[in-house]
């Protein structure tokens, strides 16, 4: 059952080869043979998931068609608020942090049938893009485990990766699903800002946030999207009228016209990486796509826009984690500013208080139109550079990310070059854009490398048919880390 | 010659049932703690959302002083950190607010003056912090949290106390016939802030302070008494006004320093991203124009105009939105403005005195009550037994004809029974009889009283008059 797609389990259910709760205790079991391994859980809610299973089942039985997902284990980052479930942004801050309410996308799974193992690690907040900066500890690359697992999103990719999940959500900022998702050698998807309800996803950058799916092949990141889509009363900002329904079973790709940016084949991007993203342009061109090059403009901008931003929204988002109501209280603090100064000091970590003070400053009296009044011009000439491009192509392919994962502790003290990581995912936010990253290939050191595919507001569909038409074409989702076997249509390099 | 330049801020709380962010409810004095939800309390990962009627009230308030209505309005994050504050900042208009540029016409010292209004903006309230003197632990009640607002800032229009407090009372009764705000001062549901300088006449506007704490209309005009003195003082002395924020104490009829400008808060305003723009469009706006209230000077007019009511009487009525709304209720269902506007000036206003009733909690059964118009009118029964009834309908909302019939209010019209009640009057009181036939004409007052107290009140004052003449003057009452 592990070696299947989340859609093939959920039918096997259906037609009775396995129980829910066969497949929920087993991928426990999975889970906890593990032990920790690559770090990936934060928190494994197993009794509830087992009674849940009963539930499930028994509508099942009773032959209740939920979905094309019931009975299917499932893991949430753990900075999507779950009912009784601990939630704590992998942030000392907010150990022991019980919510009283469900996310909107929790709600939805558990309306699919769907069943909740646990939440994942990540970097704290969603801040870093290596799941390094989490209170509780470095989530480990499946594939050397000295390596990182990308960040924010790196327990989802990994525990994917690894088999110990066939499905998870996501969060993805500034590239959170789609790095990591590179990194681990699985399918993840950044929907269009406004398709997938944010409330009660703990914000770390409103204007940025979406929740979004990670799995083993498009097929799957599909149908999970569709679960989790569509207008929520909760969110003002949720504005999709209808879930998604991704019907479409074309196998051709003929008139698609797709643009790869020149200038982001530069020397900043690692030769292996380039290569492999250009094979994979090429795949899609035997299938009937045109390909053509252009030059992303203001590709310099994207990144500085993109920091000055998130941190200023996350410098107010996280202004009411103040010691006074739940979470973290520092012991030492004897007056109200003591209990604002030392809890905060002590209860978020360095990465986190690094883009606090960095928001802070940027909206500060005198330097708000110095910086944050300037970010938002460049934020809507980089949405409307990208509007008119897709008045010219359908879909923008591209790395997703400079290079493979690296070493774990490498680059966690240079956050400028960290940042610079973000070069190829951060504008598809600023944008509001979707994007879907993808396994194409490995590196010298046989790490993965992903790309990804950047489409309009809401194209979803034009995304999903294109991944899924690759993937029926080649094999670099199949491999598995554990296998060292490499299929056939790798080698086409 | 000193004079003041004085500008207001006027927080209001609006009059909807639910929260401006969530389904929560704005009622006054529940529980603390029990008009909570995840959204209102600022749990982590929550979003507000707009609630319609917000929109409404402030679009009505801003047509009803004039207003530009900003047809794309933004709201925007205020950020400070305060325990009364779950989310750390508060939810509220700064670059793009909902109502701009209007104007509200008052008369202070026998002078017109329009006083111009810079902006309406909408916002949340914060909670409230209760601090125990006995274990000296402060306690948060969020119930507050998320209580619709605007901000009424007008320019620094104003001279004198007077117009401010003129200002005030117009303004709390536009809120109040508009039904936007119910202006309970003592609830908190009306604030407002006085920025005051001083100037030469006509010359260079001052340094300017804040005033906060002000709890009354007229404490309002203590404070403004107050701070045109203590800055005449400090420049006539040679010293220099810092501009600062400053709270009242009314006890002391004292302000002092809270903080200056050096130590004031940097807010940090930007856009809030959780929330779309606010849009009004066209239709909106004229739906709600077509919809727009009767407000109480226009009361006024049509009450002296079309209903002939006194204009002193029309005062009193329009006093209060809840006393107008019950005249015209008597008015529509006796068919007599005037005599309805007679009992409420008279033996309703007294009752409510009596009873110590605000106008805002006044309510009475408005079917009764315009019954007892009418069966005073037909002359059912006398105006004694009317205010009895009416009383102990205000009271106890007693069945009108049970009570009268209890009471034995009915008019007695039965000339045998009248004149039976005189001839009793006249032998138990002869001496008073013989005053009258001196000349004494003050004893035929009390003879008539007499006879209606004998009749237990309910005497046809006419009969009584007609009956009591007639035996006086044959002799007849001489036993």
């Amino acid at each position: 059952m592990f070696d299947i797609t989340a859609l093939e389990l959920s039918k096997a259910i259906k037609n009775k080869k396995y129980s829910v709760t066969e497949v929920t205790e087993a991928y426990i079991e999975k889970i906890r043979g593990n032990n920790n391994k690559y770090n990936t859980f934060i928190t494994i809610s197993a009794d509830r998931a087992l009674r849940q299973a009963e539930a499930v089942q028994k509508r099942i039985d009773s032959g209740e068609n939920i979905s094309a997902l019931a009975g299917v284990p499932v893991s949430l980052k753990d900075n999507i608020s779950t009912l009784d479930i601990e939630t704590t942004c992998a942030s000392k801050m907010l150990k022991g942090y019980v919510p009283v309410y469900n996310a909107t996308a929790a709600d939805r799974l558990e309306q699919a049938g769907m069943i909740v193992l646990g939440k994942m690690n990540m970097d704290e907040f969603a801040m870093g893009g290596s799941s390094e900066t989490g209170a509780l500890g470095t989530v480990k690359n499946p594939w050397d485990i000295n390596r990182v697992a990308g960040g924010s999103s790196g327990g989802s990719a990994a525990g994917v990766a690894a088999g110990e999940i066939p499905l998870s959500l996501g969060s993805d900022t500034g590239g959170s699903i789609r790095q990591p998702c590179s990194f681990c050698s699985v399918t993840g998807i950044k929907p269009t800002y406004g398709a997938v309800s944010r409330y009660g996803l703990i914000a770390y950058a409103s204007s940025l946030d979406q929740i979004g799916p990670i799995g083993k092949n498009a097929d799957d990141c599909a149908a999970l999207l569709s679960v989790i889509s569509g207008k929520d009363g909760m969110d003002g900002t949720c504005t999709l009228e209808k879930p998604f329904d991704f019907k479409s079973e074309t196998q051709t790709q003929k008139g698609i016209r797709i643009g790869i940016p020149r200038n982001y084949f530069n020397k900043e991007l690692d030769d292996d990486v380039g290569n492999a993203v250009i094979n994979a342009a090429k795949e899609l061109e035997k299938t009937g796509a045109e390909l053509e090059e252009f030059d992303m403009p203001l590709m310099d901008y994207a990144v500085e826009a993109y920091y000055i931003i998130a941190c200023a929204e996350a410098s107010s988002n996280l202004s009411r984690y103040d010691g006074i109501k739940y979470g973290y209280r520092s012991q030492k603090a004897q007056t109200l500013p003591e209990v604002y100064r030392f809890s905060r000091s002590e209860g978020f970590g360095l990465e986190v208080k690094r883009r606090i003070m960095l928001g802070s400053f940027v909206l500060s009296s005198g330097y708000y139109d110095a910086f944050y009044k300037k970010a938002l011009h460049a934020r809507s000439l980089i949405k409307n550079a990208y509007d008119s491009l897709f008045g010219r192509y359908d879909i923008i392919l591209s790395p997703v990310a400079p290079t493979t994962a690296y070493k774990i502790g490498e680059n966690i003290s240079d956050p400028l070059k960290m940042y610079m990581g973000d070069i190829y995912t951060v504008s598809v936010n600023l944008a509001g854009l979707p994007a879907i990253s993808l396994p194409c290939g490995f590196d010298r050191n046989k790490m993965p490398v992903g790309f990804q595919l950047i489409g309009a507001a809401f194209s979803e569909n034009t995304l999903i048919n294109a991944a899924r038409i690759y993937q029926l074409n080649t094999e670099w989702h199949k491999n598995k880390f554990n296998t060292k076997q490499v299929y056939k249509k790798c080698g086409n390099r | 010659m000193w004079e003041p330049v004085i500008g207001l801020e006027i927080h209001a709380e609006l009059s909807t049932s639910t929260k401006i962010f969530c389904g929560c409810s704005t009622e006054f004095g529940a529980e603390p703690n029990t008009l909570v939800c995840p959204v209102c309390s600022g749990m982590p990962g929550v979003l507000p959302r707009l609630n319609e009627a917000v929109a409404v009230y402030a679009v009505r308030l801003g047509l009803l002083l004039n207003c530009s209505i900003n047809p794309n309005s933004v709201f925007d994050r205020k950020n400070y950190i305060y325990p009364d504050l779950p989310k750390s900042y508060q939810i509220s208009q700064l670059y793009t607010p909902v109502c701009t540029d209007g104007k509200l016409e008052i008369t202070s010292g026998g002078k017109t003056k329009i006083i111009t209004i810079r902006e309406i903006h909408i916002e949340e309230d914060a909670g409230k912090l209760i601090h125990d003197p006995l274990s000296g632990n402060t306690l948060m009640d969020f119930n507050r949290c998320g209580i619709p607002l605007v901000e009424i800032v007008t320019n620094p229009d104003f001279e004198t106390a007077g117009e401010v407090a003129e200002f005030l009372e117009n303004l709390k009764e536009i809120l109040m016939y508009a039904d936007i705000c119910d202006c309970k001062m003592q609830e908190g549901s009306i604030r407002a802030d006085i920025n005051l300088s001083i100037r030469q006449k006509g010359g260079e506007l001052g340094v300017r302070t804040e005033m906060k704490n002000l709890n009354s209309f007229k404490a309002i005009g203590r404070a403004v008494e107050s701070e045109t003195k203590r800055q005449t003082e400090i420049i006539e002395s040679g010293g220099k006004i810092t501009q600062e924020t400053r709270r009242w104490d009314d006890n002391k009829q004292k302000s002092f320093s809270m903080r200056s400008k050096e130590n004031a808060n940097d807010y940090r305003y930007f856009p809030e991203p959780d929330m779309q723009p606010l849009i009004i469009s066209d239709d909106m706006i004229n739906g709600i124009k077509n919809t727009l209230p009767e407000l109480g000077t226009q009361k006024r007019e049509r009450y002296e105009k079309d209903w002939h009511i006194a204009k002193n009487d029309a005062e009193i009525i329009t006093s209060h939105k809840n006393i107008a709304t019950v005249f015209e209720e008597l008015s529509e269902k006796s068919g007599s403005p005037s005599e309805s506007a007679n009992l409420i000036t008279g033996e309703i206003m007294r009752l409510m005195n009596t009873h110590s009733i605000r106008p805002e909690n006044l309510k009475v059964n408005c079917d009764k009550l315009s019954y007892l118009i009418k069966l005073e009118h037909s002359g059912k029964i006398n105006g004694n037994s009317y205010k009895k009834t009416v009383a102990a309908v205000f009271k106890d909302n007693v069945e009108p004809d049970d009570y009268i019939m209890k009471h034995g209010l009915l008019m007695n019209s039965d000339n045998d029974a009248v004149s039976r009640a005189v001839k009793k009057v006249l032998s138990d009181n002869s001496v008073a009889a013989d005053d009258y036939r001196n000349g004494k004409e003050k004893a035929f007052g009390f003879l008539m009283g007499a006879v209606m107290k004998e009749l237990r009140g309910s005497g046809n004052p006419e009969i009584i008059r007609k009956s009591l003449t007639e035996i006086l003057s044959n002799g007849d009452g001489r036993i």
